[in-house]
């Protein structure tokens, strides 16, 4: 143990960096898809290179308006959101957002929604199809595809394949044919079992798992006697869905040799520690983002800090202990 | 962080709060306000007021858990702020009127401060607050109670119409301001929408509003809008 330094040098030598499929991340901070747009807009606020990664806004093939009506409501502890995948489509992401990602220092990845097996398997090729043609002039602006059958906000696709294994393992196939970009697929704690699936993924050569994405929930305004939200149910984020993101975690760790990408609540250093505890090789943070304008910057921070005080030097001394 | 200068009550439920420290922002801009630590988990925007060498103002209406928290608020008290975000009021010139319903007027002090000589309309469901403060600005002030404020505004006497109160009233002006176009006026009307954030800065959708050109933020391409550009669903 290195006792005598001060913090400023033991700093310099932690060890932060983890590595799935090959794509580097430099710490294991990942900003959640649908709470980062594509991150221009936190770039206002502090040097987003900074993080280990950024997934952005989920797309799908088509422009999508999203949801009507109400599309976030308070909870205790968290949050509910009904957007419903407003996102300007593949093609106007290629086109017009790809060109800052380029720019990016950062491990960059696509959120891949759809409404039907079809949108999901041509939007991974047409990701595919645009990274080929960067690569061509050396360039590159996207490291990793997260394929997201879990958003429970849509009525179509979306989560309709994230809850019975047999419907989601030909969906992960056809996407794994469709691509040679690293693929994580999304989970939905509403899942039946969500280590069966994670283990599915593996055997149909998913690179890594993310999980949880929102837990459905629902808020009644008495008053009005009808539910908040058009689309009835509701996506629950934040704190109070960290206890049983953690677990599910662990449950998946337990089942799958690829890297999980962890998520659910988190909004602390400590929490990050939990998720790397746990056996997530990365983690996502996603509701903290609106609790903390520069949260990224801070946690990066704190995480550090929380190390040197723990002596922790590599995060993988800690990574899967439990 | 800011501090807490002053918090007062106006009327039921309604609250002036003052904020120290060098704040800018334009006409019609917001901050994401935040007294408390992690929970709620949602800072809660609030338009400007006014700002002034002591600090910046809002004008609030308790209605759920964090503006109860901040009636809570005493002078010395901390309070973070962030901003000024979204899109205001533009800078116009020629016959102005400002329309406001009920804590709706939170952001129009600043514009008849910034727009001397414009025609102000003020609306309260009971009773009225801050009405002195837009009288010293304004060329003409017409205070309703109980009514429809609207009423008492003919659009087609005016370049521009700014307007920021509940939902049916903005979507009442929108009409009023198609039918005076429709009659001959070359009136422009701008509403300042009042939905539901999250993030404050255009990232999370969650306050998303339809366009006829498409979907548009309320936080980043607003909180104010052309009426003619806005689609009611409700």
């Amino acid at each position: 143990m290195i006792r005598n330094e001060d913090s400023s040098s033991l700093n310099t030598q932690l060890d932060l960096r983890a590595n799935i499929a090959g794509v580097a991340f430099k710490n294991p901070i990942v900003m959640a898809s649908g709470t980062f747009g594509f991150g221009k807009e936190y770039a206002k606020y502090y040097d987003i290179n900074e993080l280990g990664g950024i997934s952005g806004k989920g797309l799908t093939l088509q422009p999508k308006a999203g949801n009507q009506g109400t599309r976030v409501y308070e909870t205790a502890s968290g949050m509910l959101n009904s957007v419903g995948l407003e996102n300007p489509g593949i093609p106007s992401f290629l086109e017009k957002e790809c060109a800052y990602w380029e720019t990016l220092d950062t491990a960059r990845i696509v959120n891949l929604g759809g409404n039907t097996f079809e949108d999901y398997v041509t939007g991974a090729e047409l990701i595919q199809q645009d990274a080929d043609r960067r690569s061509d002039s050396g360039r590159k602006a996207v490291d990793m595809i997260e394929l997201n059958i879990s958003c429970p906000n849509v009525k179509e696709g979306g989560i309709a394949f994230g809850i019975r294994t047999c419907d989601a393992r030909e969906l992960v196939r056809a996407v794994r044919r469709a691509t040679s970009l690293p693929l994580s697929v999304k989970l939905s704690p509403n899942a039946e079992d969500v280590a069966d699936m994670a283990l599915m993924c593996q055997e149909e050569g998913a690179d890594a798992v993310s999980l949880i994405n929102t837990i459905s929930g629902m808020k009644i305004d008495v008053r009005r006697r009808r539910s908040v939200f058009n689309n009835l149910y509701a996506g629950l984020s934040g704190p109070a869905i960290k206890p049983i993101a953690l677990r599910m975690v662990h449950q998946v760790a337990k089942r799958v040799e690829i890297p999980i990408i962890g998520m659910g609540g988190i909004s602390s250093a400590t929490d990050i520690i939990e998720f790397i505890m746990a056996g997530a090789t990365v983690v996502q943070v996603g509701t903290y983002n609106f609790m903390n304008l520069r949260a990224g910057e801070d946690l990066l921070r704190d995480l550090r800090q929380f190390m040197i005080e723990e002596n922790i030097y590599s995060l993988d001394e800690i990574r899967g202990i439990l | 962080m800011g501090t807490v200068i002053s918090n007062e009550r106006l009327a039921d439920n309604v609250y002036h709060l003052r904020v120290g420290g060098e704040y800018g922002g334009e006409m019609g801009q917001f901050y994401m306000l935040r007294a408390w630590g992690a929970y709620p988990v949602l800072s809660r925007p609030l338009s400007i007021h006014q700002v002034s060498d002591e600090g910046i103002d809002f004008l609030y209406h308790v209605v759920g858990e964090g503006t109860e928290l901040f009636s809570q608020l005493t002078p010395g008290n901390s309070i973070n702020l962030e901003g000024p975000f979204g899109s205001g009021f533009p800078a116009v010139t020629g016959r102005v009127a400002l329309v406001g319903g009920g804590i709706g007027i939170a952001p129009l002090l600043y514009c008849a401060r910034e727009l001397p000589g414009s025609d102000v309309y003020l609306g309260f469901s009971r009773e009225p607050y801050r009405t002195e403060e837009f009288r010293s600005h304004a060329a003409r002030l017409t205070v309703d109670v109980g009514g429809l404020v609207l009423d008492n505004v003919d659009f087609a006497e005016y370049d521009h119409v700014f307007v920021c109160g509940p939902h049916p009233m903005l979507k009442a002006a929108q009409l009023k301001g198609i039918a005076a176009v429709t009659a001959g006026s070359t009136v422009n009307v701008y509403l300042s929408l009042e939905n539901r954030m999250a993030c404050g800065i255009g990232a999370c959708l969650v306050c998303s509003v339809s366009c006829k050109d498409g979907q548009r933020k309320a936080c980043a391409d607003g909180p104010v809008f052309l009426a003619e550009e806005v689609v009611f669903h409700d």
